[in-house]
């Protein structure tokens, strides 16, 4: 092996792949976020149908895009196969092991919050993304693809508005541990900002996750 | 002598303990009581007692590894109640004190489980992994001649201090029995930056790190997710900080070591 493939085949190599691609969409979520946030402007969907005419055609946003899965890909693949190595390093489980006295609960859990994420990542962009893309969708008054109408009706579902709600709280537990240990597995951890890191991340984690969830809530309960 | 301690009675107590008669067999949870525990007795203590107890009945006692009894040799191990050394932080099983305790209770006592620490027999483990780990890089290269006086080398007070805390590191494997994951990150960490702190750690700085996590990964440990379950079960205080240490040498060894 190469140095380069012993290094990513490490523990802490496939760690700090973990790391970069967990805080690279953190970056993500929140220019997903702020885009979003046109949902709740007055104008049936006029702005948000321009916003998405724009991140459609784009080329910087559409070689993005591709960044963007890879990022999801390599999270997802790097944090599997560390799951399993860390399954596997311990055959015979203990009688009594009693971790809730010594570590938070969304630290233990990581795989599966990771894991409802990804379920909900699919029927996000079956919802959404497919749609827009290969799907038939109507016009707006300003002849823009009207991706408006399709989030109204599927906020109009309540099981779809319970799984998005699900998954932000997911969401918010996978980044409330994994936004300051990702700090950490880069090495950065230090009196001075270590305090400082783990504060934003706990409020960004709730912030991010809070203004997502209020999307299928509006549309559910105010629309 | 034990004052006004409202524990100073007497306990009895049901044990829950694991017998195995060797690496290969098959392992189970035995119960034993045993009656008149005092409360100033170390837990080792009373396990002495029960071994006492089933020596005279012509059965075979209860294997459990031990040595200095005073917390500084790393030797004792045991899970207790679910707990890595008990449920005390900050004591080794050989500190831990019956008074803890109470009458009556059920305590279960099972080996370090990972399957890089393979049981020799009963609670005790080989524990012989983290050996090969500090075989691997543990050490620095040293002039021959002359005795150097002490203090030649210039060392900031809060970096000695750093590299003394880490150096406290007993290897008992409580951090790797304590962990979701099994994994050694905590005395890899510790063993680690405490070389790579000091002036002296600086010629192997780069070459150690690489060694010993290819040994630590080797001998099937798995890997850090930050869960901090290690430092809060290490009974001398190893600080979550010197797993920071140890990502960064190893991301700055590997990407400027000269071994490829
Ligand atoms: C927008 C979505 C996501 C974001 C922003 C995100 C972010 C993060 C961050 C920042 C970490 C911490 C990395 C570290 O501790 O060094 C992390 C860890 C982790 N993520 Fe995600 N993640 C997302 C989606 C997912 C998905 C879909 C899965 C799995 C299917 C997943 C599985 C995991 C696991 C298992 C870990 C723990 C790995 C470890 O600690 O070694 N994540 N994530
Ligand atoms: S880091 Fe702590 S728990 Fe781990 S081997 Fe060293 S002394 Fe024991
Ligand atoms: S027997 Fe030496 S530390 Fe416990």
């Amino acid at each position: 092996m190469s140095w380069f493939t012993k290094t990513f085949s490490s523990t802490i190599g496939r760690k700090l792949v973990v790391a970069l691609t967990g805080l690279f969409l953190c970056s993500f979520l929140v220019v997903h976020l702020i885009g979003n946030l046109q949902l709740f402007s007055a104008d049936e969907g006029i702005a948000f149908n321009a916003y998405t005419y724009f991140m459609t055609h784009n080329p910087v946003i559409r070689a993005m895009e591709i960044i963007l899965l890879l990022g999801f890909v390599f999270h997802i693949y790097e944090a599997y196969a560390l799951s399993r190595r860390n399954q596997g390093a311990r055959s015979v489980k203990y009688a009594v092991n009693h971790l809730d006295q010594n570590s938070s609960w969304s630290s233990r859990n990581m795989g599966l919050l990771g894991t409802v994420i990804f379920i909900f990542l699919l029927v996000h962009l079956y919802n959404f993304y497919f749609k827009l893309k290969f799907g038939e969708i109507g016009l707006d008054a300003q002849g823009n693809k009207n991706l408006y109408a399709i989030t109204e009706e599927a906020f109009s579902q309540w099981w779809y508005v319970a799984l998005y709600v699900i998954s932000m709280v997911a969401l918010a537990f996978h980044l409330i541990h994994g936004f300051q240990s990702a700090f950490q597995t880069l090495g950065l951890n230090h009196k001075k900002y270590t305090p400082a890191i783990k504060a934003v991340g706990y409020v960004f984690s709730i912030v991010v996750c809070a203004g997502f969830a209020a999307m299928p809530l509006y549309f559910f309960f105010f629309k | 002598m034990a004052g006004n301690n409202p524990n100073s009675k007497p306990m009895n107590l049901t044990l829950k303990v694991w017998r195995q008669k060797n690496t290969n067999a098959s392992g189970q949870l035995v119960t034993y009581n045993v009656k008149d525990i005092s409360p100033e007795m170390s837990f080792l203590e009373m396990m002495d007692v029960l071994n006492e107890d089933l020596l005279r009945q012509g059965q075979d006692p209860i294997a459990f590894d031990h040595d200095c009894r005073e917390g500084i040799c790393g030797m004792c191990s045991l899970y207790i109640n679910g707990r890595a050394h008990g449920p005390e932080s900050g004591t080794t099983t050989c500190q831990l004190h019956m008074r803890k305790f109470s009458d009556g209770d059920t305590i279960v006592i099972e080996p370090w489980r990972a399957n890089a620490f393979p049981i020799h027999k009963d609670l005790s483990v080989d524990r012989s992994a983290l050996d090969r780990i500090q075989q691997a890089g543990g050490y620095v290269s040293v002039n021959t001649g002359g005795v150097p006086d002490a203090n030649e080398i210039p060392i900031p007070k809060s970096i000695a201090d750093k590299a003394f805390d880490a150096a406290t590191c007993i290897q008992c494997g409580a951090c790797v029995a304590a962990c979701k994951n099994a994994s050694a990150m905590l005395f890899l960490s510790a063993k680690v930056s405490q070389l790579a702190l000091l002036p002296q750690g600086q010629v192997e700085r780069k070459t150690r790190v690489e060694n010993m996590l290819a040994q630590h990964d080797e001998e099937g440990f798995g890997s850090c997710t930050n869960i901090g379950s290690c430092a809060a079960e290490c009974p001398v205080g190893i600080s979550l900080e010197n797993i920071a240490i140890l990502n960064r040498e190893y991301i700055v060894a590997k990407a400027t070591s000269e071994n490829v």
